[in-house]
């Protein structure tokens, strides 16, 4: 949970290179592709220094599309990777409380 | 209410145009993060966890019912319907998009609502007492003062890159409900022993990493210097506040590592050279900030109408929430409602886009069409005539705004915290959360009495943990939530920084901890009615330690 | 880079001359600050302007008895949100009478010049050349002020106080 800002590349294990998206501030995640995913399952997974800063390295050059992009842990005992804190969880599943049920109709009263 | 005219509304609609052509910029990559950054949180525009999180300003607290009904329209159009009433009379959307900003802001500006200097290292939202023009212990109407000093900061082309944020509050009653001692400067009118009212001028207040109760470098200020003295504090600042270090740049650093005295005699200094010049105000400018302000055409009424002795003799639910929400208006007849964003279960300073609507449909009918909004994330109607208390309790109720614990120990503020903030290490919702259902039990959290629980998810204290009663300050130890307690904080007039009651405990422990020390109050106490703050005060925060360590 | 003056992109009269460089006698010149005050003598016989950058962090009050021999003072914004120079510019202006050039320096962004223009500042070094370019909009970016500096524009107070409250109350909308 340290801030992305204060993070160093020390890889330990598994890492994924996400950022929020520019337009809508959407948490992404880069693909092996070079490309963005709002699904984590299809982020790119690397385990080393290097190959975590070449990713971060990339994602950064896009400063139009995406925001404070940075190098975060997964975790990959279950097969697909999962966020690797909870920080991390939260980023990709939202807060973890019960927010207000959308309103039934969809009506938007213009004042 | 103030009420805008050509020139406020001029303003604003320029800086909507400004901010468009900012986001363009950004989007096409004239802007870079960096640059844009600057300038998008001068707005109000944050990037959290999930989204973009746009806070809106509510000067001194006092919003129309026009305009809370544009903050509905708002949470509904560009956001999730609801919104997140924060600690210094702001609002929050947490889910809006970039691109959506600008025509939110453009929205917000045709009822004067605007995200100006709610954030960056500007002067911040002027706060002020949310009962400011119907407390019967103020001197004066504190928001003409918070208006005189609102209008001077905003777009200060000399204060709005400053060392760090700088958080204003007036106070002009004898008790403090804007909790002035915890801010960057606060400016509080008393009157001296001839009768005339003057500022006391406090600077150097903050909670945060070192947190600071503000120190006074001004006994007495004749009210009309208030502009020059402002200034000449905001000009020391600007110049020899810290840049080198983000932790060491609010002005309560300069305050400590300067003294107070010293950093008093350099700010007499400059005032001295400005106060005779063109921020001197005569009473011909107070006069015409003072009649933007409008008050209702009260009526001729008497205390405790037959209609409320009625009503609170025959109903046992009423009668608990009055104890708890209705508070004495200036006025006979009058009273001050506090609607309570603290039901069990839900987020503190949460509302719903419904609710808003509701809260502003019941404002016209029976508040003047006048909302206010607390630092303690509630809200309240400010000109209710008693004999209306009771169909208005039913219509409150009935929208689940009058849990009658105005507070009490489960009217708990809170930061949005990990669920939502980038800067968090911790959640507080779901601790503030598990701590109303523990505490539903009403009879006894009128037994404990006055009790104030504040919870932060991060050393930048958005939450006021240093001055909660209980102060819970969320942290990270190896990657999981550990929280530190402590107690005897306060934030009014006999302002205190809480003590640490022991080490840090995990998530799944906090709750234990505070019914602990709730329980050891309940013993400790000399009587019933002595409230926490005053028992532990008494006797100190050992005897509750010992308690604590005794059971975890 | 570029340079505006007056509004507009202009040719630089002024070169810069570092610390131990000769100074050329008949061009006009800016120099850093230390050196200016260690030859202040000298810089005042020169028959060619002779203009100083100042540093932030240094009380502008030290260059008061200089001012009137320094035909332009230059501020410094290392970074855009360090706002320093904002309040010496003030200070030269308003409190010690700086007539001369007031030229900023450093990181400055379209998004500042009118923060810059209301607080005395004339000179401004541009270092992107679309910011330069937007200049006249920037400068016109808004039309209302609330407080006043010393740029004579007319402010809040001024433009209500003088009018009968009630009438304008009753054009204004209540919110």
């Amino acid at each position: 949970m340290t801030s992305p800002l204060h993070q160093k590349i020390k890889v330990t294990g598994p890492v994924v290179v996400t950022a929020n998206r520019l337009t809508d501030g959407a948490v992404i995640y880069r693909t092996a592709s070079g490309q963005w995913t709002t699904e984590l399952p299809g982020a790119a997974v690397v385990t080393t220094s290097d190959a975590a800063m070449a990713l971060l390295t990339a994602a950064r050059a896009e400063g139009v599309r995406v925001v404070d992009a940075y190098v975060a842990p997964v975790d990959l005992s279950h097969g697909k990777p999962r966020p690797g804190n909870l920080r991390e969880r939260i980023r990709a599943a939202g807060p973890t409380i019960r927010l207000p049920a959308p309103e039934a109709a969809n009506v938007h009263v213009c004042a | 209410m103030y009420v805008h005219d050509a020139f406020d509304r001029r303003l604003i609609a320029e800086r909507v145009e400004e901010f468009r052509d900012q986001v363009r910029r950004r989007l096409s990559g004239e802007l870079n993060e960096d640059e844009f950054k600057l300038l998008r949180l001068l707005n109000g525009v944050y990037l959290q966890l999930h989204a973009y999180m746009l806070r809106i300003g509510i000067p001194y607290g006092t919003l129309s019912s026009a305009q809370l009904r544009m903050l509905a329209h708002v949470a509904r159009r560009y956001d999730r319907g609801y919104g997140h009433f924060t600690t210094r009379q702001n609002i929050q959307f947490h889910w809006i998009k970039l691109e959506d900003l600008p025509d939110a802001m453009a929205d917000l500006a045709r009822v004067g609502l605007h995200g100006i200097q709610t954030s960056g290292n500007s002067v911040r939202n002027v706060t002020t007492d949310q009962w400011a023009g119907v407390a019967p212990d103020e001197i004066e109407d504190p928001r003409v003062w918070a208006e005189v000093v609102r209008q001077h900061v905003t777009l200060h082309p000399e204060f709005t890159f400053m060392p760090r944020k700088f958080k204003i509050a007036v106070g002009t009653a004898a008790h403090d409900r804007a909790a002035l001692r915890i801010h960057d400067l606060a400016l509080r009118l008393h009157r001296n022993e001839a009768g005339e009212a003057g500022f006391e001028v406090m600077v150097g207040g903050g909670l945060g990493r070192t947190p600071f109760l503000a120190k006074t470098i001004k006994q007495f200020l004749p009210k009309h210097d208030v502009l020059s003295y402002v200034e000449a504090v905001l000009r020391t600042y600007n110049q020899f506040g810290r840049r080198d270090n983000a932790w060491k740049a609010r002005i309560k650093i300069l305050v400590h590592d300067l003294g107070a005295e010293a950093f008093g005699r350099e700010v007499e200094q400059e005032w001295q050279s400005i106060k005779d010049g063109a921020l001197a105000l005569d009473d011909a400018a107070v006069a015409e900030i003072a009649a933007r302000f409008r008050y209702p055409d009260y009526e001729r009424l008497a205390d405790d109408p037959v209609e409320l002795k009625e009503a609170r003799a025959g109903d046992r639910r009423f009668e608990t929430w009055h104890r708890s929400a209705v508070a004495r208006h200036r006025l006979p007849g009058y009273a001050i409602v506090t609607l309570s964003l603290k039901a069990e279960g839900e987020t503190p300073g949460d509302a719903t886009a419904a609710q808003m609507d509701a809260i502003a449909d019941l404002a016209d009918r029976y508040s003047s069409g006048e909302i206010r909004v607390g630092h303690e994330q509630n809200l309240a109607l400010p000109h209710v005539r008693q004999q209306d208390l009771y169909p208005l309790w039913r219509a409150l109720d009935a929208i689940g705004v009058a849990t009658p614990n105005v507070g009490l120990v489960s009217d708990i503020i809170a930061c949005p915290g990990l669920d939502y903030c980038s800067l968090a290490n911790a959640r507080s919702i779901p601790i503030a959360q598990d701590l109303s259902r523990r505490f539903r039990d009403g009879d006894l959290a009128r037994d404990l009495g006055r009790l104030h629980i504040n919870i932060s998810g991060c050393i930048n204290a958005c939450g006021h943990h240093h001055v909660g009663h209980i102060g819970i300050l969320g942290v990270e130890k190896n990657g999981e939530e550990y929280y530190q307690v402590t107690i005897g904080g306060r934030a009014d007039e006999e302002a205190e920084l809480g003590q640490l009651i022991g080490p840090a405990v995990p998530y799944g422990e906090v709750a234990n901890v505070v019914e602990d020390i709730v329980a050891a109050y309940v013993e400790l106490r000399e009587r019933p009615g002595e409230i926490f703050i005053d028992t532990v005060k008494r006797i100190g925060i050992e005897p509750f330690k010992e308690r604590v360590h005794a059971t975890h | 880079m570029q340079l505006i003056k007056g509004g507009r992109i202009v040719e630089d009269g002024f070169a810069r001359v570092a610390d131990d460089a000769p100074v050329p006698d008949r061009l006009p010149v800016i120099v850093p600050a230390a050196r200016f005050l260690a030859e202040a003598d000298a810089f005042a016989a020169r028959e060619a302007p002779t203009g100083v950058v100042w540093p932030n962090d240094r009380r502008v009050a030290e260059l008061a008895p200089y001012l009137d021999r320094l035909a332009l003072v230059g501020l410094v914004f290392p970074v855009f949100r360090d706002g320093r120079a904002f309040s010496q510019a003030r200070l030269l202006r308003e409190r010690h009478g700086f007539r001369g050039e007031l030229r900023a320096t450093g990181q400055v962004l379209r998004d500042q010049f009118l923060f810059m223009l209301r607080a005395g500042f004339d000179a401004f070094e541009v270092t992107k050349d679309a910011d330069a370019a937007a200049f006249a909009q920037a400068a016109r970016r808004y039309s209302v002020f609330y407080q006043p500096t010393g740029d004579g524009r007319v402010t809040a107070r001024a433009s209500r106080v003088g009018r009968p409250a009630r009438d304008s109350l009753e054009r204004d909308s209540l919110l």
